[in-house]
C-alpha cells in the first residue's frame, strides 16, 4: 500500500534518544480469591521514541497486563512508570497513544467511518476535521469503499484493520497494541504485519506491541522483551539487528533465524526457571 | 347439522391444503409463510361458525363470529370510546409515565454499583409478583376515572422496564469500555456513545413486556371501578347482562389494539437495534 | 450471591422506609380532619402516631400489614373464611391445577409443532401474537359462560390459568426443542437414528433448559390468572376474593395483606421452580 520509495525515505531519529515510556522496579500485584498473583515483578525497561517494541511470552507472563499499565488501565502497586514524562494516568487523560485490543471492539451499531470518528467526537475534534482524518486513516488501512458499511459486515482482517484506523485517527505518539493479530488466520496476518510495518515508517510513531508469535515479533520490532510467567517478569530484552526495511521474505534468512533462536532461548530460559 | 358437517369438512379440505402447501416450494416463499397462518385462522373463524349454528349453541354461552361482526360494526361509536379511555387515557399515559421513570431511576441507580447490586434482585422480584393485584388499591387512591388506570399501568410497567434497563447499561463488553477509558471520556460520553446503545436490545425487551402489560393492567383495574365507559367496564357489565358478542367485540378491539402497539414497539426496535444479531436479516 | 446481600437489604430498607413516609403523609388528611372535627390541636408526634394506627387508614403501615397477616394466618384456623390460609390455599389450587393443564398441553403442542410443519407454519404464528394480547380480558367471561353451563369451582379459574400459562410454554418448548445445532442433530444423522430416538436423546434433553425458563413465567401468569379469575363472579374465597372484598368494603389492611400473600405465594412459586430447575439441571450436567 506504500511504495518503496516512501520507506526509504525514513530514518531513525538522529537526535539523542528520548525515553517515552520508562519503567523502573515496577510491580503489579492482583489480589484474587485465590490470594494475592504478582502479575509483574521488577520490570525495568525504557521505550525510546520511534521504536518497535514487541513483549513475547507464555500466556500469564504479565505482557499484557504491562500494557495496560502503560494505558492506565492498571495501577501498578509499586515502582514507577512513566509515560511522556507523566503518570500513566496523565498521558491517558492527555490521550497520549491509542490503543488496539485484541479483539476489534468496533460498536456494532456505528458504521466503520463512525467507529473510527468516535475518539475524534469525545475528543472534540471540528466536524471538518473528523471528516478529513477519517478518510485519510481509512486510507492508510486500506478501507477506502467501506465507511458506510457495519462491523458486522466485515471480515475479521477488515475489523481490526479498522479498530486500528480507529487508533490512528487521533494525533496520539504511542500506539499500544494487545495481540491485534492473533484471532486472524496466517495469511491475514502476514500481510497485515506488512501494512504494520509500512504504517510505523511512515507515522514514525512509538508502538508497543504484544504477541505469542515469535516470527511476527522478530519481522516488526526494533527490539524483543521475552517475558515469562509466575512472577511475571522480564526475562532478555533482545535487541533487533534487522535493517528497517523487511520484505516478507526476510523470514527466511540466517540472520532472522539467528534473532527468532535467540528469542526461543530466552523463552525456553524463562520456563526452565519453574 | 349440515352446517357443522360443512364446517368439519371445510377444515378437513383446508388442513389438507396447509400441509401441501408447507411441504411445498412454496413454503419458504413470502406468499406461504403469510398464507398458511392465515388460512389457519379462517378455518378456525369458520369451524367456529358452522359449529355455533350448525350445533345451534346459544349465544349467550359462544355468539359465531359473524354476530360478533355485526354487533362490532354496529357499536363503532361505543367500542371507540371504550378504547379512548381505556388504551389512550389509562394504558399509554400510565405506560409513557412509567416507562420513563424507570428509564431515569435505572441511570440514577446505574451510578452507584452497590444500589444496582441491591435493586436488580428486589426488582426482578417484584417483576415477577402479582402487581395487578395493586388495581383496588390504586383505584381507591386515584378515583374511578382514567388516573387509577393509569397509575396500575405505572406500578406494573415499571419494574421490568427497570431491571431490563439496569441490566441493559451495564452489557458493553470490556473492551468496548476499556476503549472509552482510553480516550479519557466521560460520564455522559460513555453512557451516551456507547452504555446505552448496548442497553438498546435490553431496553427493548423490557418495552416490550410493558406493551402487553399496560393494556391487561388498564382493562383489569376497571374490573375494581371506573366511570360507565371503558373496556373493562364495558366487559364486565355485558357479562353480567350475557351480551356476549359485545364482550367479544371488546376482546376483538383488546387483541388489534394489543398487537398494533406490540407491533409498533417491535418496529422501533428493528429500526434502533438493526445491528445486534438478533435482528440481522442476513450474513451479507 | 453472598455479595448481594448487603445491598438487597439496603434497598428492602429503603422500600420500607419510604413506605413508612408515604403512610404518614397520606393518612394525615385523616388525621387532621378528624381532630378539626373535635376541635382538638395535635402536636406533630400525635399526628404521626395517629397515622400509623388508624383502623381505614389510605395506606396502611408495614407493621399494621405484618399484624394482619400474623392474625389472619397463625391466629386463625385453617379452615376459618378469615384465614388468609383458606383463600390463599383456594388461589393455590386452582393455580396449580391450571399450571399442570396448560403445561402438559404446551409441552405436546411443541412437540406436534416441531415435527409436523404444516401445524409451525400453521400455529406458530398465532402463538407469537397471542402473547401480545391481552388475554386476562376474557376471564370475566370465561368464568360465567363456565358458570352457565354447570362448570362451576376450581374448573374456571384453573381454565384461566391453563390459558394464561399454555402459549409461553409453546413458545419456550418450540425453541428449546430447536436448540441443538445442526452438528448434533448431523450427528445424530449419521448414527441414523429414528426420529424418536433423535427426540428422546437430544431434543428434550436440550429443551430442558428452555421448558423451565418458560415454566417460571408461566407459573407467575398462572397466579395472576387464578386471581383475576376470582374476580368477576363476586366470588367469596380466593385472594382475589379478597381483594375484591376489600375494595367494597374500603378494608386497606385487608387488601394489603392479601397482595402480600399473594407476592409470598408468587415468590414461593417461582422459586420452587427455580429450585426444581437448578436440580434437574444439576443432575443432567448441564450447570454445576
Amino acid at each position: 500500500m506504500l511504495s518503496q520509495t516512501e520507506i526509504d525515505g525514513f530514518a531513525a531519529p538522529d537526535a539523542a534518544p528520548e525515553a517515552v515510556i520508562e519503567a523502573r522496579d515496577l510491580q503489579l500485584v492482583f489480589e484474587t480469591s485465590d490470594g494475592p498473583v504478582q502479575a509483574l515483578k521488577d520490570i525495568n525497561l525504557t521505550i525510546e521514541k520511534g521504536e518497535f517494541v514487541s513483549f513475547i511470552g507464555p500466556s500469564g507472563c504479565g505482557k499484557t497486563t504491562f500494557l495496560r499499565a502503560v494505558a492506565g488501565l492498571e495501577k501498578p502497586t509499586g515502582g514507577t512508570l512513566t509515560v511522556n514524562g507523566m503518570t500513566p494516568d496523565e498521558a491517558r487523560r492527555a490521550r497520549a497513544y491509542g490503543y488496539v485490543f485484541q479483539a476489534a471492539g468496533l460498536y456494532p451499531w456505528r458504521s466503520i467511518a463512525r467507529n473510527v470518528r468516535l475518539p475524534l467526537e469525545i475528543m472534540g475534534y471540528s466536524k471538518a476535521d473528523q471528516e478529513s482524518r477519517v478518510k485519510k486513516v481509512l486510507q492508510l488501512v486500506d478501507l477506502e469503499g467501506f465507511e458506510r458499511k457495519y462491523p458486522w459486515q466485515l471480515s475479521g482482517g477488515m475489523q481490526q484493520r479498522a479498530s486500528i484506523a480507529r487508533a490512528l485517527a487521533f494525533d496520539a505518539e504511542i500506539l499500544l497494541m494487545d495481540e491485534p493479530f492473533g484471532a486472524l488466520d496466517e495469511i491475514v496476518r502476514d500481510h497485515l504485519n506488512e501494512q504494520l510495518l509500512a504504517l510505523w515508517a511512515r507515522t514514525e510513531k512509538t508502538i508497543g506491541f504484544v504477541t505469542h508469535s515469535i516470527p511476527e515479533a522478530v519481522y516488526l520490532s526494533t527490539k524483543i522483551v521475552v517475558m515469562s510467567p509466575r512472577p511475571g517478569r522480564i526475562t532478555d530484552v533482545i535487541p533487533n539487528t534487522l535493517p528497517k526495511e523487511r520484505p516478507l521474505d526476510i523470514r527466511d534468512t540466517p540472520e532472522f533465524l539467528e534473532i527468532a533462536h535467540r528469542v526461543r532461548e530466552g523463552l525456553r530460559a524463562g520456563h526452565a526457571y519453574d | 347439522m349440515i352446517l357443522a358437517f360443512g364446517a368439519i369438512l371445510f377444515w378437513v379440505l383446508a388442513w389438507w391444503a396447509n400441509i401441501r402447501l408447507a411441504n411445498s416450494t412454496l413454503a419458504d416463499t413470502r406468499f406461504g409463510m403469510a398464507a398458511v397462518p392465515i388460512l389457519f385462522g379462517v378455518t378456525l373463524l369458520v369451524l367456529w361458525e358452522g359449529l355455533v349454528r350448525g350445533l345451534s349453541v346459544p349465544g349467550v354461552i359462544l355468539p359465531p363470529p359473524s354476530m360478533i361482526a355485526a354487533r362490532f360494526a354496529a357499536s363503532t361509536s361505543i367500542l371507540w370510546a371504550d378504547f379512548r379511555q381505556t388504551f389512550i387515557k389509562g394504558a399509554l399515559s400510565g405506560y409513557v409515565i412509567g416507562v420513563g421513570a424507570a428509564f431515569a431511576m435505572a441511570i440514577a441507580v446505574d451510578r452507584y454499583e452497590f444500589l444496582r447490586r441491591g435493586l436488580l434482585p428486589v426488582g426482578s422480584f417484584i417483576a415477577a409478583l402479582p402487581v395487578i393485584g395493586t388495581a383496588p388499591i390504586l383505584v381507591m387512591w386515584f378515583g374511578f376515572d382514567w388516573q387509577s388506570k393509569a397509575a396500575v399501568v405505572v406500578v406494573m410497567v415499571f419494574f421490568p422496564v427497570l431491571v431490563n434497563t439496569v441490566q441493559g447499561l451495564t452489557s458493553a463488553e470490556r473492551i468496548q469500555r476499556d476503549l472509552m477509558t482510553t480516550y479519557a471520556a466521560g460520564y455522559w460520553q460513555t453512557l451516551w456513545k456507547l452504555r446505552l446503545p448496548s442497553a438498546l436490545p435490553f431496553i427493548f425487551n423490557g418495552l416490550k413486556i410493558a406493551t402487553t402489560l399496560a393494556l391487561i393492567g388498564a382493562i383489569v383495574a376497571e374490573f375494581f371501578g371506573s366511570p360507565i365507559v371503558g373496556m373493562g367496564f364495558r366487559i364486565s357489565t355485558s357479562v353480567g347482562q350475557l351480551a356476549l358478542d359485545m364482550v367479544w367485540a371488546e376482546i376483538a378491539v383488546a387483541a388489534l389494539a394489543g398487537s398494533a402497539f406490540y407491533g409498533l414497539v417491535a418496529l422501533a426496535e428493528r429500526l434502533l437495534t438493526f445491528w445486534h444479531p438478533s435482528q440481522r436479516r442476513q450474513k451479507t | 450471591m453472598r455479595q448481594s446481600i448487603l445491598p438487597v437489604l439496603t434497598v428492602v430498607l429503603i422500600i420500607l422506609g419510604i413506605w413508612y413516609l408515604a403512610a404518614a403523609w397520606m393518612n394525615a388528611t385523616w388525621t387532621l380532619q378528624q381532630a378539626e372535627r373535635a376541635e382538638q390541636t395535635l402536636t406533630t408526634v400525635e399526628v404521626l402516631q395517629d397515622t400509623m394506627q388508624q383502623d381505614r387508614p389510605k395506606l396502611p403501615a408495614p407493621h399494621q400489614v405484618a399484624v394482619e397477616l400474623w392474625e389472619t394466618t397463625a391466629e386463625k384456623k385453617i379452615t376459618s373464611k378469615r384465614s388468609l390460609v383458606y383463600h390463599g390455599w383456594i388461589t393455590l389450587s386452582a393455580t396449580l391445577l391450571g399450571f399442570a393443564i396448560g403445561t402438559g398441553l404446551g409441552i405436546l403442542l411443541a412437540v406436534g409443532i416441531v415435527h409436523n410443519r404444516a401445524m409451525d407454519m400453521s400455529v406458530m404464528p398465532w402463538a407469537i401474537a397471542s402473547q401480545t394480547i391481552p388475554i386476562l380480558a376474557i376471564a370475566p367471561m370465561i368464568i360465567v359462560v363456565l358458570n352457565s353451563v354447570g362448570v362451576t369451582g376450581l374448573l374456571p379459574k384453573a381454565f384461566i390459568s391453563a390459558y394464561l400459562s399454555f402459549f409461553p410454554v409453546v413458545v419456550g418448548m418450540v425453541k428449546g426443542l430447536r436448540s441443538p445445532a445442526p452438528m448434533q442433530l448431523d450427528l445424530m444423522r449419521t448414527y441414523s437414528a429414528s426420529q424418536s430416538q433423535v427426540f428422546w436423546n437430544l431434543r428434550l434433553p436440550a429443551s430442558v433448559p428452555f421448558l423451565f425458563t418458560s415454566l417460571k413465567v408461566g407459573i407467575a401468569a398462572s397466579l395472576v390468572g387464578a386471581i383475576v379469575g376470582e374476580l368477576p363472579t363476586g366470588a367469596v374465597a380466593g385472594l382475589g376474593a379478597r381483594l375484591l372484598a376489600g375494595s367494597y368494603y374500603g378494608q386497606t389492611i385487608q387488601i394489603w395483606s392479601a397482595l402480600i400473600a399473594a407476592a409470598v405465594l408468587a415468590a414461593s412459586l417461582v422459586g420452587i421452580v427455580s429450585l426444581l430447575e437448578r436440580l434437574t439441571l444439576h443432575k443432567m450436567g448441564m450447570r454445576t
